[in-house]
């Protein structure tokens, strides 16, 4: 036995064991325990597996054949792609069951913690085997394994119906993403039983043209809605907010980027180059994703729907990268595609880590405030000065700050749009730009985003009582944090090295001929594919620091008295939280000039003394914002499927008779089908 | 070695020139309205007597309200030493393209912005929230005249940029390269603060935009975010100037080349703070919901400029 089938071996005792003791525990406290137990051992497990498989470059492998053979059993295979998101399954999996430990603590009594841990844990080994799937059943049972087990996560709290309606939506979301997987596998399978990664392989290459786009759009819309790809959203905004929080951490930080992994998967390694076209589309669902993403985001007053949002703008960034590697491609362009892909992948990684980070210190101010609104939040940063400052550092990381990680993959995939602007094709010529300037404008929102995001919800003064008595919560998850916060700043600092693993893993899996861009990223350069163009992070940090370390030590050379007053405030004497700006405030000026996009519905209404209009006594205001696309593609279609479900209930008449002669009839039709058949 | 040493040198001869510019386009203003005005080295006698007096802090302000000052400050010298100024920066020692810079001024907005919400005053954060509002809009604008130009040096790299203009004065000359200027200028004025989109000297709220978020600051963190804000505008001028029309600018180390590119520079400044002193004393402030207006406008001529590199291939 490997190494990597070692570890593949204690990931499954690890998540099986974990799980199923947990399960079983008759006290919570045990419950809980046992359930990190699990977790640890099997991402553990998970991690020795991806790490043997990217130092090697040898898959490890495990087959079980007799496991449900009439489907083609078990076959797990874990080559470099896999191995890389299974590393990131792994490592997030692991930061965020050390933080559930300690967070779950007060669902003791509240909810069957043991249910929990089973799944939890159930959660993890289905994403961790989505990695390392290597046919299609294998494929598919972890796939499924992951919604469901996510799917009970998001219910954690089925008590308020705004979580039960989140998670219909999130079951039939996820189930319309399996019923287009199968068919798009069958598709490239040359022969039913020929099932395996590897004969889908060779199947696809001899695939008429239609066949092969017929692949490519159900992979882009099955993975698609699993990413979170605009308008195959609706569940996310819904569903990631609802879950405990180290859950709406794995969920965004790792679960949607399984959507890539299977695009990835389904466009480079099995169909290779394409047309141009599906590169435009894209690019085209990229850009829509990132732009409509970010701007729910800005007027989201909910930190952690936010937070989702802005998931769902960062899968568009993803697109937007692999949208430039699929046209560079078609125009036999293999070396710059690489730096698409290799982009695309290095933003995954780094989204992974901030986006982690996010969830769990919102989670931390949920934990403290019991609340979501961030109307109701305002100076955390001097209850929860650990909280706040890995938030403000997942906060510059996602608005593409230098020298944090966002900003290295944001270059690369401004640097791969802009050498399909020179290729000499008016398509992409065009094309190309245009998505550069939407990726522009969505770094520019996320910015303005993330300033409220931070601003508004640990600056200032607090806006409610409830922010009273908030402090960092447990030493454990101060630690897990501390851990992501590290890793946006480790990330954007070795932001070379890093692309040049991400261009290894993309060639590992279609090989390119010619040279490797990889070599132009040595040491500290992050390079532009003509090398002309590079930037260093570490040196732009150091500059940074060094100028700042210069400055601030020669002021305070000097002497710098400091005087502590009240905030200025038009001669008025006492400041109070309702004189700042509040979370809706900041966002207006945006949300007019998009108004066309969020169609506010505005409703003000003022009360005024019977005497005179002039004596206001009460002044009503709310709006709220329609997004209307989703009521014109959705409200029809939950509209039909309720239409067809009462009329398909009538079949259900509730006599016993009715079902008896429902049996017979299928016992007939069954032995009518058999005899037919022979 | 020498190139590292001669960006630092760079950057602290733009931060010293700075305070000029601004003051110079002050003088230039008063001048063009009838009045007398200060002297345009009065900016630096206001730094002077900002860095000897003690700073106000508010008790509602944390640590970060403290730290954006030298944040502010350090992206904007941090810059300066990046972009080429009078001497375009020899290749090995750029660390950073056209793109890290449009990111670095964004980091310093940021916290600017943070600090502004930080003091639980409204006008910081209306301030922050029209600030973050316009910077937003202009990104794409900055990003498409960044390819415009990038398409035809090949490359987002300051010193390639410049040496191919140089080397083909005719491309120069194309539509693509005046749309593009045009374009940039016009963010110019949207991100720095200036006439029509804000405006650098009023004191009315429902106006300011940056001066409404740095409302709080006094003392040496005022000195040091004024500073960082010229500092900020010089670069942007430069920019214009030195990416659109390179001419003079010297790129070698040696001492003549070195003198007449910080001739031309100084005169392609003036020629630029003359025009937004004109521009100031003419045109009025727009309306903050018709500002998105202009910076369309801004986009679309960049956009145009991309598509006519794209044609005149």
């Amino acid at each position: 036995m490997t190494l990597g089938a070692a570890g593949l071996l204690l990931m499954a005792v690890g998540f099986v064991g974990g799980g199923a003791v947990a399960a079983v525990w008759p006290t919570d406290r045990g419950a809980r325990a046992v359930t990190l137990a699990g977790a640890i051992a099997g991402c553990f497990g998970g991690l020795i597996a991806a790490v043997f498989s990217m130092a090697t470059g040898r898959p490890a492998a495990a087959h079980l054949p007799q496991l449900v053979s009439s489907a083609g059993g078990i076959v797990l295979g874990l080559d470099r792609l896999g191995a890389l998101f299974l590393a990131l399954v792994s490592t997030t999996g692991l930061l965020a069951a050390i933080y559930g430990a300690s967070y779950t603590k007060e669902y003791e009594g509240r909810h069957s913690l043991g249910m929990f841990g089973l799944m939890f844990n159930g959660f993890l080994l289905g994403m961790s085997l989505v990695t390392c799937a290597a046919n299609v059943f294998t494929f598919l049972l972890a796939w499924e394994l992951m919604a469901v087990t996510s799917y009970f996560l998001v219910m954690t709290e089925s008590d308020s119906p705004e979580t039960r309606q989140a998670g219909l939506w999130y079951a039939a979301m996820a189930h319309f993403a399996l019923v287009l997987l199968l068919p798009m596998f069958l598709l490239m399978a040359p022969d039913p039983n020929a099932t395996t990664f590897a004969d889908l392989r060779l199947g696809a290459r001899i695939l008429p043209d239609v066949a092969r786009d017929g692949v490519f759009l159900l992979a882009l819309v099955a993975f698609g809605s699993k990413a979170g790809v605009v308008p195959l959203h609706v569940w996310l905004p819904r569903a990631h907010p609802e879950a405990p929080s180290h859950v709406s951490a794995l969920m965004s930080g790792v679960m949607i980027k399984l959507g890539v992994y299977g695009l990835l998967r389904v466009l480079v390694d099995f169909l290779g180059a394409g047309p141009a076209w599906w590169g435009g589309l894209v690019l085209l669902a990229g850009s829509v994703s990132a732009l409509a993403g970010v701007l729910y985001a800005l007027t989201e007053n909910d930190l952690k729907r936010l937070l989702a949002y802005s998931s769902v703008e960062n899968v568009g960034v993803i697109l937007l990268g692999i949208g430039a590697g699929l046209i560079l491609q078609s125009y036999g362009l293999p070396a710059l595609a690489l730096v698409g892909f290799g982009a695309a992948l290095l933003h995954t990684v780094n989204h992974a880590c901030f986006k982690a980070l996010l969830f769990l210190a919102a989670g931390s101010v949920v934990q403290q405030t019991h609340t979501r609104s961030m109307e109701q939040l305002g100076g955390l940063i001097k209850g929860m000065p650990y909280t706040s400052a890995v938030f403000l550092v997942g906060s510059a990381a996602a608005a593409a700050l230098p020298p944090l990680n966002g900003f290295a993959s944001e270059w690369m995939i401004f640097q791969a749009l802009l050498s399909g602007a020179q290729t000499p094709q008016p398509g992409a010529a065009i094309g190309t730009p245009l998505a550069v300037g939407v990726l522009a404008l969505t770094s520019g929102l996320a910015a303005a985003c993330f300033v409220k995001a931070f601003g508004i919800t640990f600056l200032a003064m607090p806006r409610s009582d409830r922010t009273t008595g908030a402090t960092d919560g447990h030493w454990s998850a101060r630690a897990v944090m501390i851990v992501l916060a590290g890793g946006c700043v480790v990330l954007g600092l070795s932001a070379p090295l890093a692309i040049g693993a991400m261009y290894r893993t993309i060639d590992a899996v279609s090989p390119i001929v010619g040279p490797v861009a990889a070599g132009v990223n040595a040491r500290v350069w992050l390079a532009a594919p003509s090398g002309l163009a590079r930037v260093s992070p570490v040196l732009l940090a150091l500059l940074l620091t060094s100028i700042v370390v210069v400055v601030a030590s020669t002021l305070r050379h000097r002497g710098l008295s400091l005087r502590y007053a009240d905030t200025w405030g038009c001669g008025r004497i006492h400041q109070t939280s309702r004189m700042e700006y509040t979370s809706s405030a900041f966002a207006e000026p945006l949300r007019r000039i998009f108004s066309e996009l969020y169609r506010p519905t505005q409703d003000l209404s003022i009360s005024v003394h019977p005497e005179s209009q002039y004596f206001v006594r009460s002044i009503t205001y709310t709006s709220h914002i329609v997004p209307w696309f989703e009521k014109a593609l959705y409200d029809p279609l939950t509209g039909a499927i309720k239409k067809l479900a009462t009329w398909i209930l009538r079949l259900q008449a509730g006599s016993v008779h009715l079902y008896l002669l429902y049996v017979s009839m299928a016992l007939v039709a069954a032995l009518v089908a058999a005899w037919w058949s022979q | 070695m020498s190139g590292f040493m001669t960006s630092i040198a760079q950057a602290i001869v733009a931060a010293g020139l700075a305070p000029l510019l601004v003051g110079f386009i002050r003088w230039l203003k008063a001048r063009l309205q009838g009045r007398r005005g200060a002297p345009p080295w009065q900016p630096y006698y206001e730094l002077r007597k900002l860095f000897g007096k003690e700073a106000v802090v508010s008790h509602t302000a944390s640590w970060l309200f403290k730290a954006t000052p030298f944040v502010v400050f350090g992206t904007a010298v941090a810059v300066a030493s990046l972009v080429p100024l009078v001497l375009a920066p020899p290749d090995p020692f750029a660390i950073g393209d056209l793109f890290a810079v449009v990111y670095l001024l964004l980091l310093g907005t940021f916290f600017l912005a943070l600090a502004g919400l930080d003091t639980g005053s409204p006008f910081g954060g209306m301030g922050a929230s029209r600030e973050m509002t316009v910077v937003a809009l202009t990104e794409p604008t900055v990003a498409l005249s960044i390819v415009a130009l990038a398409l035809k040096a090949g490359s987002t790299s300051f010193s390639q940029i410049v040496t191919r203009t140089i080397a083909e004065p005719g491309m120069a000359l194309g539509p693509g390269h005046l749309l593009a200027f045009a374009s940039l200028f016009i963010v110019t004025l949207a991100e720095t603060g200036r006439l029509p989109v804000d405006n650098p000297s009023t004191h009315l709220e429902l106006t300011m935009i940056h001066e409404a978020m740095v409302l709080e600051y006094s003392g040496p963190y005022l000195a040091l975010v004024e500073w960082g804000a010229a500092l900020k505008l010089l670069i942007f001028l430069a920019l214009a100037a030195n990416l659109f029309i390179p001419w003079g600018i010297a790129t070698t180390l040696s001492p003549s080349a070195l003198i007449v590119g910080a001739a031309t520079f100084v005169v392609k400044l003036a020629i630029l703070a003359v025009a937004i002193a004109v521009l100031e004393t003419r045109v009025a402030k727009l309306r903050l919901f018709r500002v998105p207006e202009l910076l369309s406008a801004s986009f679309v001529l960049a956009l145009l400029a991309v598509m006519s590199t794209f044609l005149a291939r």
